[in-house]
């Protein structure tokens, strides 16, 4: 008798999760970039909270792990919106097209920004990007062609001779950091791809590319201070003669404390990032499954507190978070665009 | 040949060396155990340093009036009304009667900083809930920025940590401070709230109902399979290779690292039965995966120990090898099995790792209900509070730790308190 009720009870759990496995869902789910995760979390949040509807689910999976997870189907068991650091690569949308998820939306929601800062005590530096890989890079180009050497820099005048002659000290966030990523991918390899043997390497040995473009030196001129900005900004304030690696929102936060170097001539402001003219920022994107709108509850509620001035406009609650937002005129195109549900045509220029 | 007095004048030398040599064995013990218990009591002192300020909550008292043309909402019983209204209107217009002198845009916005971005909000709520209060004026105690809160509790235990403020915004509140309208409560929100990204407005309760959820069904799913398979290996399955092979590998399996029970989890459940991501049945049935082969183990330990005797004077008296098993063994194995089981519970509920690739490391608001809610757990919660930015999530995640730190002590306790209390000795 006893056995039986134990047997009983494990055929109803396991019927009852196979019953529960089909239901529909009620929340959004999103992945995708830890970038985004920040904004999207708050927006989700607000959207919750205002609508009293169930709150959009978030995970933080990274842009390419998302994309794959997005990409993988139309159905419940897929994500409805993906976030990502960068606009999907062509051939994600591919993938996508092959899993059947036709009509994708894509939202540009701003811009992150990564400067590089000193003391206002001192003068402003102006440096380029090449100047960053070369006094930056673990592994620098030696006189012969192709051939690499341990980083010998010690002053910033040796890297560059109209530079000042003040030792290297750069404080920036450790490797966990995706500033850090971004610094890497944006600043650092921005310079070393003017070097044409290094370039041609990018189609023949992309891995050793990458290698050298990214490894930061690690002989102490690169001072890993933390995931935290603002103690780096502390430590700019008593060091004046020390550059800071941190987000652009924080530089806007401690003007009265430090100022931003201009890479290659262009002062990182508001605007010079909003029109991509300062080199190190990158775009934030969101993309949305079509095909969900109208089967999971809350997408389009969802897409409008995003896409509202509350959350995305310049005083918004996204800028307080850090986000750059993008010029008014293309926030009300972007807005109008998501709002009416307009998908990419497969005719974008992607990489 | 030796004499007999030398023997004992060996024996005396060699008994002082010896006598020696065991208290200083002692010592060894003494001084590890020692160790340990240190760093037992540095690991409390530290999160219970951190954590403890976490239970406490800075408000401030205003007088809110339910202004409803401040609000936009004339029907209380629309949804679509309520969620289109301007609930933020309320706390600013509050603060606003409360500092009437404070003009400019960014001064005003510096000023609304001083609450919650919540607070309109629990207005909401709490207006919903006394749907008179509408038009009328109260004097209610509402939920401080996180900032302000980090301040408040810094600047009476005397050490002031103001960088996250401007000095209006500090004179504001010593203002406050000296007309007794902010003070310190007890943080409810921490045991009735789920995940935010607002340091002040995030709770413990979401992970705590996830990781109960996910608990519930890791236990009634490898309870009954791991006891199950326990009886068959060590009471009918013949012993030959097969068993032999069942039983290394049994033994495999509960040293395996846990991540490969949550990539085991995402190919089979999530990737080829379809279960969603994120919820409870998926970590359970993950979990189960992980408990299972500590359950076994166990349970045959605890079979093992049941004295041959009882069988065969059971199999005497005529019972069959069935009802040897189920009237006999069975119950005086059971508290060995239970033990068992809530050593697998305390484990599980400690994991991290195989929920990473199931969709559990995500941020979640919601309070999860059921098992098909999505639902983060609570060591979970601990890691993404642990990685924010916002210092007030500091005090939060340790806060957090002791919290799971209680569920294991009273798992643990529990455990060793049925083994006292049921174990039968032979």
């Amino acid at each position: 008798m006893k056995q039986r009720t134990i047997f009983a009870a494990i055929v109803m759990t396991m019927a009852s999760i196979t019953a529960t496995t089909s239901m529909a869902r009620e929340s959004i789910e999103v992945v995708g970039s830890s970038t985004v995760y920040p904004f999207s979390t708050v927006v989700a949040e607000r959207y919750g909270r205002a609508s009293g509807k169930a709150t959009p689910k978030i995970e933080s999976t990274g842009s390419g792990g998302g994309m794959k997870l997005f990409c993988s189907g139309v159905g419940t068991n897929y994500p409805d919106i993906t976030n990502s650091s960068r606009r999907i690569k062509s051939s994600e949308f591919k993938k996508c097209q092959a899993n059947g998820v036709t009509d994708v939306i894509e939202v540009q929601i701003g811009y992150d920004g990564i400067v590089i800062a000193n003391s206002v005590t001192a003068p402003v530096m102006e440096l380029s990007r090449k100047d960053l890989f070369l006094a930056l890079a673990a592994k620098v180009p030696g006189v012969l062609e192709g051939e690499l050497i341990e980083n010998p820099y010690t002053t910033w005048q040796q890297v560059n001779p109209a530079l000042p002659d003040t030792a290297i000290e750069v404080l920036g966030p450790p490797p966990t950091s995706g500033t850090r990523d971004a610094f890497a991918e944006l600043g650092l390899e921005g310079g070393c791809k003017q070097i044409p043997w290094i370039k041609a390497m990018k189609k023949t040995d992309k891995n050793a590319y990458k290698d050298i473009c990214h490894t930061i030196r690690e002989d102490g001129r690169y001072i890993e201070a933390g995931e935290n900005d603002n103690l780096i900004v502390q430590k700019l304030q008593a060091n004046p003669a020390a550059l800071g690696v941190f987000g652009f929102s924080f530089l806007d936060q401690n003007a009265d404390k430090v100022q931003g170097t201009n890479i290659e001539s262009v002062p990182p402001t508001f605007d010079s990032i909003a029109d991509k003219s300062y080199p190190i920022s990158r775009p934030l994107f969101f993309y949305v499954k079509k095909a969900h709108v109208g089967v999971v509850p809350g997408i389009e509620g969802y897409l409008r507190e995003f896409t509202s001035e509350r959350a995305w406009g310049e005083d918004g609650y996204l800028a307080e978070k850090g986000m750059i937002p993008l010029p008014i005129d293309e926030r009300r195109v972007m807005g109008k665009n998501t709002r009416a549900l307009t998908p990419m045509t497969g005719s974008e220029a992607l990489h | 040949m030796s004499k007999p007095v030398d023997h004992l004048n060996k024996i005396k030398h060699s008994l002082r060396r010896r006598n020696r040599a065991e208290a200083r064995f002692r010592w060894y013990g003494r001084v590890a155990v020692f160790i340990g218990l240190a760093a037992v009591a540095v690991l409390f002192g530290d999160i219970i340093s951190k954590g403890h300020g976490a239970f406490q909550a800075t408000y401030i008292n205003l007088s809110v009036a339910y202004n409803q043309d401040l609000i936009g909402v004339d029907n209380l019983t629309d949804p679509d009304e309520l969620a289109m209204g301007n609930w933020q209107a309320l706390p600013k217009a509050a603060l606003r009667a409360q500092f009437p002198e404070v003009s400019g845009r960014s001064d005003k916005r510096k000023l609304s900083g001083l609450l919650s971005s919540g607070a309109g909000y629990d207005l909401k709520d709490r207006l919903l809930a006394n749907p008179l209060l509408l038009g009328e004026t109260e004097s209610i105690w509402l939920l401080a920025d996180d900032d302000i809160d980090t301040y408040y509790k810094s600047w009476l235990a005397g050490d002031a940590y103001a960088a996250r403020l401007t000095d209006k915004q500090i004179i504001w509140i010593e203002q406050l401070h000296q007309q007794g309208q902010i003070r310190l409560q007890l943080n409810t929100n921490l045991f009735t709230r789920g995940d935010s990204r607002e340091p002040e407005q995030a709770g413990i309760r979401g992970a705590v109902m996830g990781s109960l959820l996910t608990l519930v069904l890791t236990l009634m799913l490898s309870f009954p399979i791991g006891v199950s398979a326990a009886i068959y290996l060590e009471e009918f399955a013949p012993k030959n290779r097969w068993t032999d092979f069942i039983e290394v590998n049994i033994n495999n399996l509960a040293a395996v690292p846990s991540i490969i029970f949550g990539l085991l989890g995402l190919a089979i459940f999530i990737n080829f039965f379809h279960v969603p991501r994120s919820v409870p049945i998926v970590g359970g049935l993950v979990l189960t995966l992980m408990t299972l082969p500590t359950i076994i183990i166990t349970s045959r330990a605890a079979i093992k120990s049941v004295p041959p005797s009882i069988r065969q004077a059971a199999l005497g008296m005529g019972a069959s090898k069935y009802q040897t098993v189920l009237h006999h063994v069975l119950p005086l194995a059971l508290p060995g099995m239970l033990t068992g089981a809530i050593i697998g519970m305390a484990q599980a509920l400690g994991e991290t790792a195989p929920l990473l690739m199931i969709g559990m490391v995500a941020f979640i608001v919601d309070i999860p209900g059921s098992f098909t809610d999505p639902a983060t757990v609570l060591p979970v919660q601990i890691f993404l509070w642990a990685d924010s930015p916002e210092r007030a999530f500091i005090e939060k995640t340790s806060a957090a730790i002791m919290v799971l730190l209680t569920f294991l002590i009273i798992m643990n306790t529990s455990a060793v308190w049925l083994r006292k209390r049921l174990e039968r000795r032979w």
